[in-house]
């Protein structure tokens, strides 16, 4: 794989050659576990192993939460209150799995950002890209549905406004949020199926993380000069790389560590930080709380959401064109899906020929800006929808689609880059020194 | 002002009953009283979880339940830690509960829960401190809570001992001003006067006292396994730094022959 001249498996004893030769399991593990790997790779390069992590914690804690957990609306909540008192390790269990979401989405966005910046998403790393798209996508769709699960008063008025969203849709919005539902509103047929997509999902995640690692694989990895590893000859590509074991496994788990520390410190010492203290009320169709507030990692898109209501002239303007079909109400649905759709579509929108921003003047001061718009929707997510914020808002989310849609298909044209090193390998050397004696042996 | 913001609130209050749930917002007064089992290593006072047990006993029961509580756990470790034989008695002599095998009410016992009781209308206290924040902000950053954490106990000490002495007729119902409640005023009437318990050690029983008591029991039946989380949370965070530690120097020196420098 990757297309870099490396050594692969050859099996030696007549036992290996006989399974080889039948199922080449043994080479496939080897040839991904020691694939060359750019050397100057650096801590930003670290996520990719913290969210692989993050779906094994969450996959085995919640099989174990599973076993003590009740799926009914009328004791789903008294249930999760059983494992935090009565099952052995249960607290531990639980706040594991409710800040692993967090621990996860953290993860999420810094890798994603990461690709961002230094262009990991362009040729020939598009279906990467993509792929990963579709398991974002799948990761907020789990979220959402295990935050339901406990079934107090934020699951139940979440999942109310969230599944309201697709009844915004024109003319089969109704009978598609009935569906999703299983009845007119959320009850227990929605705890249920809720529940049963929240344990599948995770595993269809699984499945295209292989895929997104396999894709990336094929292409070999991005690296924060955006060069290509020299492919001429097997020497040569060694001058670039290193394999993947030990040399970034260790690297990647001493940050995985690193990072474990403060996530530990949250579970143990402030586990309900990053919760909503309303979720500790059970589920109750009668009484609406004060402020319906998303988790955390739903508030920029959840801002965007609401930022497009019936005064914005987009929204008027959208309105009239559609002869009323497209409502404030169904713009915000748009919208949001749109702002990750835009995302999505990066790859095509960004016209520059050079990868990493780096090297890119002035991409990178978009870049920060897109980085400061992206909290400031988080903050506004959480803030009340009204002035200033609803204006706040609205500014936010339209620098969130001008960058996509304008300014990187722009500075593609516009931007002078910088001089980019000629190969990884010297800029590897100019971060770290030339090594007079390069040959070093690279571990068998 | 603040009365004119208290009425109006209150109004909204009487038109929509679901705001007696409202966590945030009004006009709040609460209190940062110095809890013991505050920050990473604090711990509940057994003491103190004792004194707060008798007066939800004698106090509090009377209106609220606590459904989600098993009496047995008044005896585990990091509680009120009562001995066996105490746990027994405090079931039987306090509560009784429907038996359906007997089909009738029997003493309770210490695998039975704390009794439901919402006769009065008032609500199930198992995880009020969770249920409750007592900070806020700044604007919305969560700084507060992150520094003086969610303040869940701080709002029902605030509440309890945040009565005015004020009370007016709405609709039949009467609210009593208070500085803690969202709005300013609550339909439950002060429920401690000083003195109201007595504890068998003599420890102060005015209000302001009892009130923390009683809030710091409410966090031990909100969050009962708190005292064995930090010991994981502290062992873990040990651990995980030793092992981050070894991590750098294996990486250090596994890089070492690649790099020029360092």
């Amino acid at each position: 794989m990757s297309g870099i001249p490396h050594d692969h498996y050859e099996p030696k004893t007549g036992a290996e050659k006989w399974l080889h030769s039948r199922l080449p399991i043994v080479g496939l593990l080897y040839d991904t576990i020691m694939i060359p790997t750019p050397k100057n790779l650096n801590w930003w390069w670290i996520w990719g192993i913290v969210l692989a992590f993050c779906l094994a914690l969450q996959i085995v804690t919640g099989i174990v939460l599973v076993m003590h957990y009740t799926p009914h609306a009328d004791l789903a909540f008294a249930s999760i209150e059983h494992i935090m008192r009565d099952v052995n390790g249960g607290h531990m269990l639980r706040y594991l799995h409710m800040n692993g979401a967090s621990l996860f989405f953290v993860a999420v966005y810094i890798h994603i950002f990461r690709g961002l910046f230094y262009g990991s998403y362009k040729a020939p790393r598009e279906i990467t890209w993509i792929v990963g798209m579709l398991i974002y996508l799948m990761m907020m769709g789990t979220a959402f549905m295990g935050y339901v699960l406990p079934w107090g008063q934020m699951s139940f008025w979440g999942a109310t406004v969230i599944t309201g969203l697709f009844g915004a849709i024109p003319f089969i919005g109704e009978p598609i949020q009935t569906w999703l539902l299983g009845g007119p509103a959320v009850d227990n047929a929605t705890l249920n199926r809720f529940f049963s997509l929240h344990y599948l999902l995770p595993f269809v995640i699984a499945a295209l993380v292989i895929v997104h690692i396999w894709a990336f694989h094929t292409t070999g990895n991005n690296n924060p000069t955006g060069v290509d590893v020299r492919k001429g000859s097997k020497a040569e590509a060694e001058k670039d790389t290193l394999p993947f074991w030990p040399y970034f496994v260790i690297k990647d788990f001493l940050g995985l560590a690193v990072v474990l520390v403060i996530f530990w410190a949250i579970v143990g010492f402030m586990p309900n930080y990053l919760g909503h203290p309303d979720n500790y009320i059970e589920a109750n169709p009668l009484v609406t709380p004060a402020h319906i507030v998303p988790e955390w990692y739903f508030l920029p898109f959840y801002a965007i959401l609401r930022a497009f209501t019936s005064e914005v002239w987009v929204v008027q303007f959208a309105s009239f064109v559609t002869g009323g079909i497209v409502d404030a109400k169904f713009f915000g649905v748009l919208a949001m899906f749109g702002a990750i759709a835009v995302m999505a579509l990066v790859p095509w929108l960004d016209t520059s020929r050079v990868r990493s921003g780096r090297y890119r003047p002035m991409f990178k001061w978009w870049f920060a800006l897109l980085v400061v718009d992206f909290f400031a929707l988080m903050w506004l997510g959480a803030m009340p929808a009204e002035e200033p914020y609803a204006s706040f808002s609205l500014i936010a989310s339209a620098y969130w689609f001008g960058y996509f849609l304008v300014i990187l298909p722009l500075l593609g044209v516009i931007e002078k880059p910088t001089a980019q090193p000629a190969t990884i390998e010297e800029d590897f050397d100019a971060h770290y020194g030339k090594k007079s004696s390069a040959e070093a042996t690279p571990a068998e | 002002m603040f009365k004119k913001l208290a009425t109006g609130a209150a109004f909204a209050l009487a038109m929509i009953p679901a705001a007696s749930y409202a966590a945030g917002g009004g006009e709040q007064h609460i209190t940062d009283y110095s809890f013991s089992f505050e920050g990473p290593f604090g711990t509940y006072d057994r003491n103190q979880l004792q004194r707060g047990l008798q007066i939800y006993t004698e106090v509090c029961a009377a209106c609220h339940g606590l459904k989600l509580v098993p009496l047995r756990t008044l005896g585990d470790e990091g509680g009120p830690q009562l001995p066996e034989d105490q746990v027994r008695a405090y079931a039987a002599d306090n509560f009784s509960v429907y038996d359906a095998e007997l089909d009738e009410d029997r003493p309770a016992k210490p695998v039975d829960h704390f009794p439901e009781n919402n006769n009065a209308g008032a609500p199930d206290l198992s995880m009020m401190a969770k249920a409750r924040a007592g900070f806020h902000g700044p604007y919305g950053s969560g700084l507060n809570q992150l520094f003086k954490g969610m303040g869940g106990a701080e709002y029902i000490a605030s509440l309890l001992a945040g009565y005015t002495g004020e009370s007016k007729e709405e609709a039949g119902t009467t609210f009593y001003q208070n500085t803690a409640f969202p709005g300013g005023w609550i339909s439950m009437a002060p429920p401690l006067s000083d003195e109201q318990v007595e504890f068998a050690d003599g420890h102060a029983n005015d209000v302001d006292a009892m009130a923390q008591d009683v809030a710091a029991f409410l966090m031990w039946t909100a969050e009962p396994k708190m005292m064995a989380r930090k010991q994981a949370g502290f062992v873990g965070v040990l651990f995980l730094t030793v092992l981050s530690v070894l991590l750098y120097l294996t990486n250090k020196k596994l890089w070492a022959p690649h790099k020029g420098k360092d």
